[in-house]
Parts: C-alpha cells; sequence; structure tokens
C-alpha cells in the first residue's frame, strides 16, 4: 500500500508518502499521494479484493477450481454493459449509470451462464459456456464501438477495456465501492453454505441450504462486485481465478475459510500489478488488465493441466 | 403400527415432465425400524427417498412426528432427516472431522472451527459409532472408497435426526464393509431412529431389515417382514430370478440363485 502510493514517475520515500498522506510534505507531494495515488491504491485494494472473493465463491459454489468471473465472462459483459450506455447515452464516465448497467450485464451474463449450463454442469460445458459469452460480450462491445459516430470516444473505450486504475479520482472510488462492498458482504453471508455444497447440491439441500437461492445471491454478489469493479477499471482478468490458488497451499481447500484470504490475496495481486505497470518502463503505461491477463493465462493454462492430470483426462 | 408411525406417506405420486415415476405410494413407519427399500433398477427408490425427505415436489400427503412435511420449512427438514444421498460426492479434499461436522448444519452449527459443546460431542460419538476417529485430519479425497463411505455415514450420523434415508450405502463396498455399514444401522434402528435403506442386496435386505419395501415400477408392491414380503413369488414376478432361501441363526437367507 504504502509502496503503491511512493511509486510512480515522481519517487516517493515511505516516509515522505506518510508525511504527505497526512498534511504535512510541499503542496506537490500532497497532490500526487493524496489525489493521485491514494484513489488508485484504495480501488486496487477493493477491486483485486472483489475479485478475489468472486473467484473463491464461484469456485465453491460450482465445486470447481477453473471457475472465475472473467472465464466466465462477467466482466465482459460488464464492460459491454458500460460501453453501451456510454455510446447511447453520452452521459458522463463517472455517473451512477455506469456502474449499474455494468451490473445488470454482468448478473445477466453469470445468469444466462448458469442456466445454459444447467444444474449439474460439467467443466467442459461451463468453459464452452462462458467462452461463449465472453465472446459475445465481445462482439458486440466492438459492434457498439463500431457504431460510434467519435472515432475518439471508440479509442477512450478501448483503452479503457483493457483495464486500467491510472487516473482514477476519489468520484471513481465512491461511484465502485458502495457495490463492490454489497457485492462482498453477500458472498461472504454465504460462505458457510459453500462449504455444505462440498457435499453436493442434493447433500447440501438436504442439510437445509436453499441450493437455488443460494446460487441467485452467489450471481447477485459477483455481478454486484465485479459489475462495480469493471464500471471504474475496466476488465481485469484472472485475479479472481489465481488468487484463490495462491491460499489453498496455505489455508486448505474449505470454501469458506478460503475466501476472506482469497480477497487479501486478490487485493495484493492487483496493487503488485499496478505497481509494476509504472516501474515497467514503457512510451506509454501498460494497461493493468493486460499485464494480469498476461500472467493469469499461463497460470489457467497450468491449472488445466494439472487438473487435466487429477481427472484422469476427462475433463467432461 | 400406524399409532407409533413416525413417518406416514399417503397416495405419494411423482411425476417427472409426463413420466410417472412413482404413483399412490402409502407407507407408515415407526420408530426404531430398519426397513430396506428393493426394487429393480428404475423403480423409483431414490425418487421414493428424496420425496419422503420432501427434496422434490410430489403429489399426496407426508407426515412426520406429527407435522405435515410442507409446513416444516428447509431447515425444520433438515433436523428430521438424515440423508446420505448415492456415491456420496465430497469436492474439496476437506479434513474428514470437517465432513463429519456439516451433519450439525441444520442445528445451526454452520462453521466446524466453531463447534458447541452439543455438536462437537455429537461429531466425536459419529466418528466414534463409525470407526473414523483416527481418519479426523486426513483429507477426504485421499480416503479409500470404505474410509470415505464410513466417513459418509458418520456425516449422517451426526445429524442426530429422528429418520435416517441411506441411498445404496453398500454399493461399491467389500463384503466386510457391507456388513459394517448395515450393523451401523442397525444399531442406529436398534437406538430408536427409523432407517430407510435403499439396497439391490436382497441377502442384506433380509438379513438386517424389520421391514422389507419392495417397489416395482413406481408402485409400492409388498410391505412386511422380509421373510414374508421378499416371498418367492414376489422376488421371482418383481426382480426375474429365483432364489435360495434358508434360515440361519434365525434369519432368512435369501440368495438370488437364476434367472426365472
Amino acid at each position: 500500500m504504502l509502496a503503491s502510493l511512493g511509486i510512480g514517475p515522481v519517487k516517493l520515500s515511505p516516509v515522505a508518502v506518510l508525511d504527505a498522506l497526512f498534511g504535512g510534505g510541499s503542496e506537490v507531494q500532497r497532490i500526487i499521494v493524496q489525489d493521485i495515488r491514494l484513489p488508485r491504491a484504495i480501488l486496487g485494494l477493493a477491486i483485486g479484493a472483489i475479485l478475489g472473493l468472486s473467484g473463491a465463491a464461484l469456485q465453491g459454489l460450482l465445486r470447481n477450481p477453473l471457475a472465475s468471473p472473467s472465464l466466465f465472462g462477467a466482466p465482459q459483459a460488464a464492460a459491454f454493459g458500460a460501453v453501451l450506455v456510454i455510446a447511447l447515452g453520452g452521459i458522463d464516465v463517472r455517473s451512477f449509470a455506469l456502474p449499474v448497467a455494468a451490473i445488470v450485464a454482468a448478473f445477466a451474463s453469470v445468469f444466462v451462464l448458469l442456466a445454459i449450463a444447467g444444474r449439474n454442469a460439467s467443466l467442459l460445458i461451463l468453459i464452452l459456456a462462458g467462452l461463449a459469452i465472453s465472446s459475445l460480450a465481445g462482439a458486440a462491445t466492438s459492434l457498439t464501438m463500431n457504431l460510434s459516430r467519435n472515432p475518439f470516444a471508440a479509442l477512450e473505450i478501448a483503452f479503457w477495456l483493457l483495464g486500467s486504475l491510472e487516473d482514477r479520482s476519489f468520484r471513481h472510488v465512491m461511484l465502485a465501492l458502495p457495490f463492490i462492498i454489497a457485492g462482498a458482504a453477500i458472498l461472504m453471508s454465504r460462505r458457510h453454505a459453500f462449504r455444505a455444497l462440498s457435499l453436493g447440491e442434493e447433500s447440501a439441500q438436504s442439510l437445509g441450504v436453499d441450493v437455488g437461492r443460494l446460487r441467485l445471491w452467489a450471481i447477485l454478489g459477483v455481478a454486484l462486485g465485479v459489475g462495480g469493479a469493471v464500471a471504474v477499471a475496466g476488465a481485469i482478468g484472472f485475479i479472481g481465478l489465481v488468487a484463490p490458488h495462491l491460499m489453498r497451499p496455505l489455508i486448505g481447500y474449505d470454501p469458506a475459510r478460503l475466501m476472506v484470504p482469497s480477497a487479501l490475496a486478490g487485493a495484493a495481486l492487483l496493487l503488485a500489478a499496478d505497481i509494476a505497470v509504472r516501474l515497467i518502463p514503457s512510451t506509454s503505461d501498460i494497461k493493468v488488465g493486460v499485464l494480469t491477463a498476461l500472467i493469469g493465462v499461463p497460470f489457467f493454462l497450468y491449472l488445466i493441466v494439472r487438473e487435466r492430470r487429477a481427472l484422469g483426462g476427462g475433463i467432461a | 403400527m400406524s399409532e407409533a408411525a413416525i413417518l406416514t406417506a399417503s397416495s405419494l405420486s411423482v411425476s417427472l415432465g409426463k413420466r410417472v415415476v412413482l404413483s399412490e405410494v402409502s407407507l407408515a413407519l415407526p420408530r426404531g425400524c430398519l426397513a430396506a427399500l428393493v426394487g429393480p433398477n428404475g423403480a423409483g427408490k431414490t425418487t421414493l427417498l428424496r420425496a419422503l425427505a420432501g427434496l422434490l415436489p410430489s403429489e399426496g400427503t407426508i407426515e412426520v412426528c406429527g407435522d405435515a412435511l410442507s409446513s416444516l420449512t428447509l431447515r425444520e427438514r433438515a433436523r428430521r432427516f438424515a440423508y446420505l444421498p448415492q456415491g456420496h460426492q465430497m469436492h474439496w479434499p476437506l479434513p474428514a472431522r470437517d465432513i463429519v461436522a456439516l451433519g450439525r448444519y441444520p442445528h445451526g452449527a454452520v462453521d466446524p472451527a466453531r463447534l458447541t459443546g452439543t455438536d462437537a460431542a455429537a461429531v466425536v460419538r459419529a466418528m466414534q459409532a463409525t470407526d473414523v476417529t483416527g481418519l479426523g485430519d486426513r483429507p477426504v479425497t485421499e480416503l479409500s472408497g470404505g474410509e470415505r463411505g464410513r466417513v459418509a455415514l458418520a456425516r449422517v450420523l451426526a445429524v442426530e435426526a429422528p429418520i435416517l434415508l441411506a441411498d445404496e450405502p453398500t454399493a461399491a463396498l467389500d463384503p466386510r464393509y457391507q456388513i459394517e455399514v448395515m450393523t451401523r444401522l442397525r444399531t442406529a434402528a436398534d437406538t430408536g431412529t427409523l432407517v430407510i435403506v435403499v439396497t439391490h442386496d436382497l441377502g442384506l435386505a433380509a438379513r438386517f431389515a424389520d421391514i422389507a419395501l419392495v417397489l416395482s415400477e413406481g408402485r409400492l408392491v409388498s410391505q412386511g417382514p422380509p421373510a414374508t414380503a421378499l416371498s418367492e413369488t414376489i422376488i421371482e414376478n418383481i426382480f426375474r430370478v429365483r432364489t435360495y432361501r434358508a434360515d440361519y441363526q434365525r434369519e432368512t437367507v435369501i440368495v438370488p440363485w437364476s434367472e426365472a
């Protein structure tokens, strides 16, 4: 967190950061720390946390270690919802309509996914359906940009889609945080039910878990959190997939106990990625969403290989 | 018998789409009874079990401990029925003790790490009864089939519900474990639980059950003490096999012998 506040084009020592945070230091330092880097760090933490939490929750819900919001097309759909609102209304990118549209689209995408995949969906079906939905959302987003009359706006959208925490103000924090907190609260309140689901849906139901309702709550929680995150930061993928896996060797496999550590790991990952994009020398800032995908996709491939071995080749 | 009945079903029917899976099943079973539910594949045994536990929408009425099942909340149902599904799935390598502790979920003990004295005691009792105390810390996915079966059984015993429903708990177990599982269920019945166990093993049914329920094409065609409910004619008609029959240590022995 301190590093996130200190590192950037203008490097500040941790001491200088603390000083500036509490009103000391020069005017420039204060502006850099309080107005530019602090909101960025807060968003990085909150978004990373909700992505990690969503990943852990979906993995618990589906009892599948390969589940994650981005694989299911939720961020892509949320991005489409947001882009559509921008293109249609030409509204301010900082209006509340943006996260709402993103959330609705994310909810619809996960809902459709689970409806298509059915109750006891196999891994293969889930991934195929997720692929279809994220492709569809991506295509719809491209179409919207295609039809956009202003080429600069299209470029803006394209960059925003890549996922970034750059130039975010407290306005953005206020925009995203309520939804992220609501989503996190919903997911956390269901955590023990995810543990009961380890025994399968039938057993969980016989233990008094309303599985149908649990599924809806989980979708709602993920949609709120991911939608809120995407609305301000664009599509940042793979944090949700990776975070729970990083924590399993340390915490164990209990889906309920895994949730908070996954959120912390997600927060740390995204913050680290965001620091990394500032450090990697390049003519323009690399987008953090690009970096997480670059790291996340090989990790995902590695997981598939490992799971394939565990499942004896039959991932269907 | 209906006076002491803890579970009664009247004209229970279940349809999936247009197909009638269960039709007009009526039964009344008392506490402390071990009932074996037998029937050919596809006769509706699992459907009946799930309908009784309220896991499946059905027509007709079910009464449990004097209350209409439909009037009970999900959690109240969960406290009255312990349900062991076929194949006892366990998706994550959780420690065996945590799996057993999930049996206390209906009692509000949702976190295995924070059990009250009563809940912890129930878990210990269940694990002792199934002899899995030593496996407590082992991840369930690393256990052998027999060990996993015992852990699954401990999980349903930990509910300490008045009614225990077990769907083929002896399938895929070696003879020793089959006897062991049936003995545990027998003990549960002897201590006052109503146990309904689905099995394909007519020998185990005859040996351990007080009552046999024979299901065929969604209808309950025979019920009563195994010796009569599983008579030569009934088995020949329903299962299309001839049986070898004998008495041994005052129990009925039934062994499927040849095609009828």
